[in-house]
């Protein structure tokens, strides 16, 4: 048994503890929109907050977690897609096939925690995460986007 | 922690129990709701169909219905743009429903062909959808003109408000939708389809209507279904291509928490079968197996590529285009340039490893899955499952990736529906791991090709000979396409007949040869199929002759595109965007590439510089494309933009190669892809000429690679001749 506090949620989840966080929020939790891309932390396809910090959970045995350990899937990032990086891959049109997305998104919004203004440079080495069909280009745009207004919203 | 397990037990006669009870409870719910209850697009469709392509609800609510699979490629909102336009609905109020593939059957393939690749989405049914919507609009009116007793030439519609000025009158489709259900439909040829000029929706750079479900984890991909009772499988096939299984030591993982089963798939794969999928991937980890390697456990890269060598000076090549004499023509020139050039293997890497679910009963097969061609789904289904087609069915779900690798072979249907026959009615859904998908990949051909061209003094190019030497895909998956010898495909973008992989050169004398040198390796279409490969051996050669005949690229190939005015205006545009001859920064250089492919017209420049050491980057690449009607400029746009790290991500890093006969690259970490902080800026130059229908998808791959290694060529002074360029010492 583990205690997990998931989207601020705790929940006890009867598991292997050498099970990795994906696996457990796939499989035991039901929380589907954390994707299993490569199960090596190459990819981010997995990608959630741990604590306030992104976080590839494909290889992050549930067992090494605590019940403080604060854990933030896609589905919990903010209500009804409202916080600004949402909104901004929403105005550019960012997911193609989209499986990779939340990652991206996850990763991208730990960023602008971390660096509300970031520069291309910033963006270039936080936003490591594989997409196949190539939306690099969108993401930083919207990256920049969701920094734009969240600045504003902030002013 | 205390280890655990949810699984009461893994003993036979308390699973089948157990899953005999949760068949009943998903039967109903996967007839009520394929794709699940959140599924994505469960649109209410519970009006009046008009036709097959528009039904129309009480609400106002029109639901246009898809025949074709989106994975990613914006297909879904372009047709519905389409739709939209002859039907003259409000886009506001639009819904999209997919059809199965058991319902196309049932209703005699009423949508046409289902198959989504060949970049064919939009271009080939294009007209069809188009009448759909423009005779349910017919067929609307004339209900509000029966209803008013006015001549339906006096109605005008828009935003699918009715309106009859001279009474003043308005009304809905919604309204008159079911009334306009029963009216007999108009001959689709007695339609007149709006002027691609009077476009409102259609044409328009619209916002996806899929994008919503991408952004908060509510998308259900086939991966992520979860049904009553469904157990989970992991799988392994022999890793060298041809092997077999022999056997494997259940024993050792069946006590393991959650394990139910060790099941022989085929003859040449196992899996494991568990209450959870890492469940069953972990124990299949640890599961001795016995494997017959089988003869081609010894190939290697290296034996591979003697083996093409071969091909390049062979006597059995067969000639897909003669004109002239070009051999006689370059042994007269003055100056021969010669050339051998090579291109490896590639892997897919979707992002959404492969998968599916399948439930199989004793009078009804179904599947879940994410697929390019719902109906060779359909029939692997019904193939491996014995039952006939009418009782099979095959819900789709939009693929996290295609690419190419989701539409022929079928193989991950074939293998769910074999784990699944062995638990009757329990749905099991079966997913590859990264390393499984890596290893048993239909990867993109290997080939390699030599150049020969003559020039003469005043640099004119007097002859061109290429033989291309390499693994025939129609060979491996489609042999009644090879005929008299001819494998057209393999020499795809290299033709003489214009309309869709037209050559757009024009030499005095050119020999083309084919050799086909097949491996043991499985191979298939990956996203731009040869014209990949032949737009970097023709591209880059090109580049090779022009500085031979000391003319500049651009000049060079301008020459011989007298005969190719689509060609060469996109050529020009591509050009004329990127500035070509202008100045630029200090250590930049510019390669520029034009090719075609899919119907449709594309070329490049790109902006390279090599560093001291010989890395590359690239900074700005400019594309243009004349696919002839543009449907929706910013999702061609994206296309173009995702086309170039596809592209890119082959030129850099790409590479499946071959040791004791298997794949070495097996995960991210040995097949590396192309990152956010490598993309170049990419520019897109959209030239429509509205006189033909192009694909999107592809077309515009094939002049990524070759303009970077022309760019680079321009950077060093040597040409580059290999992929990927992580093999290649540039300096």
């Amino acid at each position: 048994m583990a205690k997990l506090n998931i989207n601020g949620k705790v929940r006890d989840v009867e598991v292997e503890p050498d099970t990795p966080l994906l696996w457990v929020l796939r499989e035991q939790v039901g929380l589907t929109g954390t994707k299993y891309g490569c199960g090596i932390a190459q990819c981010g396809a997995c990608s959630v907050h741990l604590n306030g910090k992104v976080q590839r959970s494909c290889s992050l045995p549930v067992g090494s977690l605590k019940a403080t350990d604060r854990i933030v899937t896609i589905e919990g990032l903010a209500p009804n897609a409202s916080h600004a990086v949402q909104k901004a891959w929403a105005a550019l049109d960012v997911p193609q096939c989209g499986y990779c997305q939340s990652g991206q998104i996850m990763a991208a919004a730990a960023l602008l925690a971390a660096k509300p203004r970031p520069t291309d440079a910033d963006i270039d080495a936080a936003m490591t995460n594989v997409c196949r069909c190539g939306t690099y280009q969108r993401i930083r745009a919207a990256v920049h986007l969701a920094a734009d207004t969240a600045g504003k919203a902030k002013a | 922690m205390k280890k655990t397990t949810s699984v009461a037990s893994p003993s036979r006669r308390k699973f089948i129990l157990h899953s005999a009870a949760a068949a009943s409870g998903g039967l109903a719910l996967g007839l009520r709701f394929p794709l699940g209850p959140q599924g994505a697009h469960a649109a209410d469709a519970t009006g009046a169909e008009i036709n097959a392509w528009v039904v129309v609800n009480p609400d106002d609510t029109c639901v246009i219905r898809i025949a074709r699979s989106e994975m990613g490629q914006g297909t879904h909102t372009g047709l519905a743009q389409l739709v939209v336009e002859e039907l003259e609905c409000d886009w506001s109020k639009i819904r999209l429903d997919f059809i199965t593939a058991g319902q196309n059957l049932a209703r005699k393939r009423v949508w046409g062909e289902m198959g989504t690749g060949g970049s064919r989405g939009i271009r080939t049914s294009q007209d069809y959808i188009r009448r759909g919507g423009a005779a349910a609009r017919q067929m609307l009116l004339q209900a509000a003109a029966d209803e008013w007793k006015v001549p339906v030439s006096e109605l005008a519609v828009s935003n699918g408000v009715i309106t009859h000025a001279a009474s003043n009158r308005t009304t809905s489709y919604g309204k008159v939708a079911a009334a306009a259900a029963q009216l007999a439909p108009p001959d689709p040829k007695s339609l007149k389809l709006k002027d691609p000029k009077d476009w409102k929706i259609a044409g328009k750079p619209m916002k996806r209507l899929d994008t919503a479900d991408k952004l908060d984890g509510r998308k259900v991909y086939a991966i992520d279904l979860k049904l009553p009772g469904m157990l989970n499988a992991a799988i392994k096939a022999c890793p060298v291509f041809g092997g077999k299984l022999v056997s494997y030591d259940q024993a050792k993982v069946l006590s393991r928490p959650g394990i139910l089963a060790v099941v022989k798939v085929n003859d040449n794969t196992v899996a494991v079968v568990a209450d959870t999928w890492w469940r069953a991937k972990s124990a299949l980890e640890a599961l001795p197996i016995v494997w017959d390697e089988g003869p081609d456990a010894t190939a290697t890269s290296a034996t591979i590529a003697a083996h093409l060598k071969t091909g390049l000076t062979s006597g059995d090549a067969y000639a897909e285009r003669n004109e002239g004499d070009a051999l006689k023509a370059i042994e007269g020139a003055s100056t021969r340039v010669e050339a051998v050039y090579a291109t490896p293997f590639l892997a897919h890497a979707t992002m959404e490893p492969m998968n599916c679910t399948a439930r199989i009963t004793a009078d009804r097969g179904e599947v879940w899955v994410a697929t390019q061609n719902a109906e060779g789904s359909l029939a692997a289904l019904s193939e491996e499952s014995g039952l006939p087609l009418a009782k099979c069915e095959v819900y789709r779900h939009d693929l996290g990736g295609g690419f190419g690798r989701r539409g022929g072979p079928q193989d991950y249907v074939r293998q769910a529906v074999a784990i699944a026959k062995q638990f009757p009615g329990t749905p099991v859904k079966m997913i590859w791991s990264r390393e499984e998908d890596q290893a048993h990949d239909y990867f993109r051909p290997i080939s390699q090709a030599r150049m020969v061209a003559g020039v003469d003094g005043a640099g004119n190019l007097l002859g061109m000979h290429i033989r291309i030497s390499g693994q025939s895909i129609n060979a491996y998956m489609n042999p009644t396409a090879i005929k008299d010898g001819k494998d057209k495909r393999q020499t795809q973008g290299l033709w003489t007949e214009p309309g869709d992989a037209q050559l757009g050169y024009t030499f005095p004398n050119f020999l083309l040869e084919y050799a086909m040198r097949n491996t043991h390796v499985p191979v298939g279409p990956w996203r731009g199929v040869n014209t990949n490969q032949n737009g970097v051996y023709m591209e880059c050669f090109m580049d090779e002759v022009a500085k031979a005949a000391g003319k500049d690229p651009l000049e060079f190939r301008r020459a011989f595109m007298a005969k190719h005015p689509k060609h060469l205006a996109v050529l020009n545009a591509a050009a004329e965007k990127a500035g070509w001859g202008k100045p630029l920064p200090a250590g930049v250089h510019r390669g520029i590439a034009q090719f075609m492919g899919y119907g449709s017209y594309s070329a490049a420049v790109a902006e390279v510089s090599v560093s001291a050491k010989g890395d590359v980057k690239v900074h700005r690449l400019v594309l243009a494309l004349d696919c002839g009607h543009a449907v929706n400029p910013d999702q061609i746009a994206a296309q173009v933009e995702g086309s170039v790290v596809y592209g890119l991500t082959a030129a850099l890093y790409g590479e499946i190669s071959i040791d004791k006969g298997r794949v070495v690259e097996t995960n991210f970490h040995t097949y590396p892809m192309l990152r956010l902080a490598e993309m170049p800026k990419v520019e897109t130059v959209i030239v429509p000429t509205y006189d033909f229908w192009g694909g999107v998808g592809e077309p515009t791959i094939c002049v990524v690679s070759p303009a970077v290694m022309n760019a680079i060529h321009a950077a060093t002074g040597k040409p580059v001749r290999t992929l990927p360029l992580k093999n290649v010492k540039l300096v």
